[in-house]
């Protein structure tokens, strides 16, 4: 591979945002958590709960603050590196970008504010309020900026005119094909993500016989969250959203499940070695014909291959990573619905404090929703290539013509060498806020 | 008034915000270099911890509407203006998180170095955001395919680099009529020193950067001299410079605040006017220059984006106030916390 502008930038574009999303998914998941943990502390007057807020309430500023850090950086970065793409795309993209900020960065970012510094300077229902549109600033923030992805996926609401994509059917963009499968299975990752987290913490707390009152509170919290969550992220999202690629992105589809030879009712691929170029699968194991029938309702469906597509003239994705990804995901998400409803049965028998080595694995999974989610995303976004706007303008045809590969290379040093800085003190701050546990409710001025 | 007209007003409302309300903050930022003590410094974070975020949000709401609207623009400048906006984020990221990283750990070596980050991280953009402003009334090199490309170096030019003063004079005067505003004692009256201070070098820069823009760029003055609008913007701003003193004298500080945000305010409107129609003029070839009508988004997207923003704007304005509301008063400086 060579150094050049075009691969420089990507590398780029996927260090920033794959840095940007360790950070999203925690605090939306964990302030809709905090929505429920607050209004249980305020609706049953349980200090506990307030307690736990109070504690969660520290972590979700702090991770809050990263995503802030590294978001604003993702906003600059289609202009200055992705000129042509801006261009091309402004009318219909900039304006998804531009309602985000709007109607999400602010709600999120000034009610934060109010919920962290203002426990004691407002009434317990404003102050609940304030957690509740912080989630919903939260979500609202990945539901306009997935919107604007999923155009780029599946274009809908335009018309190409005047070397550009211009808008003709606002909400036609906005409700792209991929716009609602994209979302709902996005918010459920974000809730596994948060609920692991909550769940791993109140683990480590138990383990280590800290405010068990507390910890044993939002550990049940953690753990039915957890398991609605990674219901809901196989089924119904998951499959919606595979369904939908299968309708709208068969290239993609193709390299998501191995699939290199069309045919009637194909094999849902379990596992399988894949090779590059050219495509092939090698000791596959799969479900004849579950393929078809997942993807179009129908076991004797027809199903496009790799092979298949090439010769209709449709250039195909990296094969190998976006089959490789896509299934370690789908692996991850068994694993989550195994493990919280190993859980929730321990909570329901009452032996989850003796479960010891059941708690240390919490801790252990904290990170794994995080590593589902940069999976599922180099699914998405390695399975669109050549394309950047999915049929219409190449990535190669994208990125700015003006800036010198160096200065790429420059920025990539100077953000890597940051965000590794960043990673470091934020695991850091972490790790030492955990540890000190829930503090004693104290009533500070400001 | 026409669409396109609209979105540049929009735009400089969305900038004028910024500048106001993160102006502050950035000033706050680089008086905290120079602060006395730990305590001093506490006040400094507690000051604007609540609020710091919503106000950056007006920049990215700002470059998110540039892109909505002007898209060759902000593609344009962007891409050309490279490694000023990799150095802006830089500092940008180091601010957010020594605000949030600052307190974690009672140690004096860590906190000296969050001090610095947190200073220098609002130093660079206030000093940028002048530097940019002075390079684009200048003109940039702007090919007759509307793209540029201006290294580094060739933006730090004498003149730039006087605005870029200017704008960071300025932001330390408002963050210290902020700081004014919210301390008593021996601290508020430090802030009103800083603020007369600042006010003196403003004044003075002020009139540098009116004479030698009559040099660097003399189109700047051309055909608005009889516009009304010039004279009402210039009276406010005399007034506000003006009134900036009395308030100190008069020890409220909130007024000093207030008429620095108005000449903030009044100085990017006189930017605006004499820019208009022009976004980005070019030093090649004016008819090169990128205009909000050449340079704009197409009429369907503006409208709806401007039915957006008229929704949107009220309601973020509202609730802001009221977050200003329960935060603003005369902060004591606590052990926790920051
Ligand atoms: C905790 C995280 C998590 C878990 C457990 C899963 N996913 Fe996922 N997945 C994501 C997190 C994620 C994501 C990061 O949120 C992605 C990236 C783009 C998107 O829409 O969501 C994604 C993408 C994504 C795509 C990519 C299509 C595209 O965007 O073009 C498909 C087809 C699926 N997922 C399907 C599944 C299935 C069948 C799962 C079964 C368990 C599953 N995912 C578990
Ligand atoms: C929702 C907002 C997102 C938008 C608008 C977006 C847009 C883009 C664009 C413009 C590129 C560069 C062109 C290209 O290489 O295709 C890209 C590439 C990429 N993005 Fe995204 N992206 C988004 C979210 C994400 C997230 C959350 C992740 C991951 C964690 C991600 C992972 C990647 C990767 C890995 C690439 C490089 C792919 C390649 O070049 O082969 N993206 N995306
Ligand atoms: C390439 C696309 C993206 C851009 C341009 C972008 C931009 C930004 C910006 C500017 C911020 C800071 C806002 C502030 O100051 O309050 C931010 C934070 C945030 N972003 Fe992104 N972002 C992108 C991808 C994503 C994705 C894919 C998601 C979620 C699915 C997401 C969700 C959030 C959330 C929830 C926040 C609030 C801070 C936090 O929770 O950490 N963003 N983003």
């Amino acid at each position: 591979m060579e150094l050049d502008a075009l691969f420089l930038s990507r590398l780029q574009f996927a260090l920033t945002i794959g840095f940007h999303f360790l950070f999203p998914p925690l605090t939306i998941g964990l302030a809709w958590l905090l929505v429920l943990t607050e209004w249980l502390g305020w609706r049953r007057g349980d200090e506990d709960y307030v307690r736990a807020g109070v504690f969660f309430g520290k972590i979700l500023g702090l991770t809050f603050a990263m995503g802030v850090a590294t978001g604003i950086v993702m906003e600059f970065q289609f202009g200055t590196n992705w000129a042509e793409y801006s261009v091309f795309v402004g009318d219909v993209f900039g304006s998804l970008l531009a309602v985000e900020a709007i109607f999400a960065f602010f709600l999120e970012s000034t009610f934060l504010g109010l919920y962290l510094f203002g426990r004691d300077k407002v009434s317990k229902a404003v102050h609940w309020f304030s957690i509740l549109m912080v989630a919903v600033g939260a979500t609202l923030s990945a539901f306009w900026i997935i919107v604007a992805n999923s155009w780029q996926q599946t274009p809908a609401g335009f018309v190409v005119q005047n070397g550009r994509a211009e808008l003709a059917d606002f909400w036609a963009a906005v409700f792209n094909p991929s716009t609602i499968p994209r979302f709902s299975h996005t918010m459920s990752a974000t809730i596994i993500a948060g609920a692991f987290l909550m769940a791993g913490i109140s683990a480590y707390l138990l383990l280590k016989d800290k405010e068990t009152a507390v910890a044993r509170k939002t550990l049940k919290i953690g753990l039915i969250v957890g398991l609605i969550a990674s219901v809901a992220a196989m089924f119904p999202t998951g499959h919606h959203h595979a369904q939908q690629v299968a309708r709208t992105q068969p290239e993609k589809l193709a390299a998501m499940e191995g699939l290199i030879h069309g045919q009637r009712a194909a094999p849902l691929t379990l596992i399988g070695i894949p090779s590059e170029e050219p495509p092939e699968l090698n000791y596959a194991i799969g479900v004849p014909g579950l393929l078809s029938w997942m993807a179009f309702g129908d076991g004797d469906a027809h199903v496009d291959g790799i092979e298949d597509l090439r010769r209709q003239g449709h250039p195909t994705p990296p094969f190998a990573i976006t089959f490789i990804s896509f299934h370690l995901m789908v692996g991850l998400g068994s694993l989550f619905i195994a493990l919280t409803a190993l859980g929730v049965l321990l909570l329901a028998t009452k032996r989850i404090d003796n479960s010891r080595l059941f708690l240390k694995l919490l801790i252990c999974s904290i990170p794994l929703p995080l590593a589902a989610c940069q999976l599922g995303w180099i699914v998405a976004e390695v399975g669109r290539q050549p394309w950047v706007v999915y049929r219409l303008l190449k990535t190669s045809d994208a990125f700015s013509q003006n800036v010198a590969a160096g200065e790429i290379l420059f920025s990539i040093i100077m953000f890597g060498t940051i965000y590794l800085m960043l990673g470091v003190l934020y695991l850091f701050i972490l790790v030492k806020k955990i540890k000190q546990g829930p503090q004693p409710l104290v009533t500070k001025e400001i | 008034m026409d669409l396109n007209t609209a979105w540049f007003l929009l735009i400089g409302v969305l900038l004028t915000g910024y500048a106001i309300l993160d102006g502050f903050d950035l000033g706050v930022g680089v008086l905290h270099l120079f602060a006395r003590d730990d305590r001093q410094r506490r006040i400094h974070l507690q000051a604007i911890g609540p609020v710091w975020d919503g106000n950056e949000v007006w920049l990215i709401t700002g470059s998110g509407a540039m892109f909505a609207a002007f898209p060759l623009v902000y593609a344009r400048v962007f891409s050309g203006f490279y490694l000023a906006f990799m150095l802006l984020l830089a500092a940008l990221i180091f601010r957010a998180v020594s605000i949030e990283f600052r307190g974690q750990v009672d140690d004096a070596r860590w906190r000296r170095f969050w001090d610095w980050a947190f200073g220098l991280g609002s130093l660079v953009p206030a000093l940028l955001y002048g530097v940019a402003i002075g390079n684009v009334v200048r003109g940039l090199p702007v090919e007759a395919d509307g793209t540029l490309n201006v290294s580094f170096l060739a933006l730090l030019n004498p003149y730039s680099l006087l605005v870029g003063v200017f704008s960071l004079v300025m932001f330390v005067m408002h963050g210290a009529a902020y700081l004014a505003a919210r301390t008593d004692g021996e601290l508020q009256q430090r802030m009103a020193r800083w603020t007369t201070g600042a006010w003196t070098a403003f004044v003075a820069l002020y009139l540098a950067v009116t004479a030698a823009t009559f040099f660097a760029a003399p189109y700047f003055f051309d055909g608005i001299l009889g516009n009304p609008l010039l004279w009402i913007l210039a009276v406010v701003l005399l007034g506000s410079i003006a009134y900036v003193p009395i308030a100190v004298n008069a020890k409220t500080f909130t007024r000093a605040f207030l008429a620095s945000a108005g000449a903030i305010a009044s100085l990017v409107g006189l930017f605006g006017l004499s820019l208009y129609p022009r976004m980005v003029p070019s030093s090649i070839d004016p008819a090169n220059s990128l205009t909000i009508y050449n340079a704009s988004s197409t009429p369907r997207t503006l409208t709806v984006m401007l039915v957006v923003a008229l929704i949107g704007m009220p309601l973020v304005i509202a609730y802001t106030a009221y977050v200003y509301r329960v935060f603003m008063g005369t902060l004591k400086s606590t052990t926790e916390g920051y």
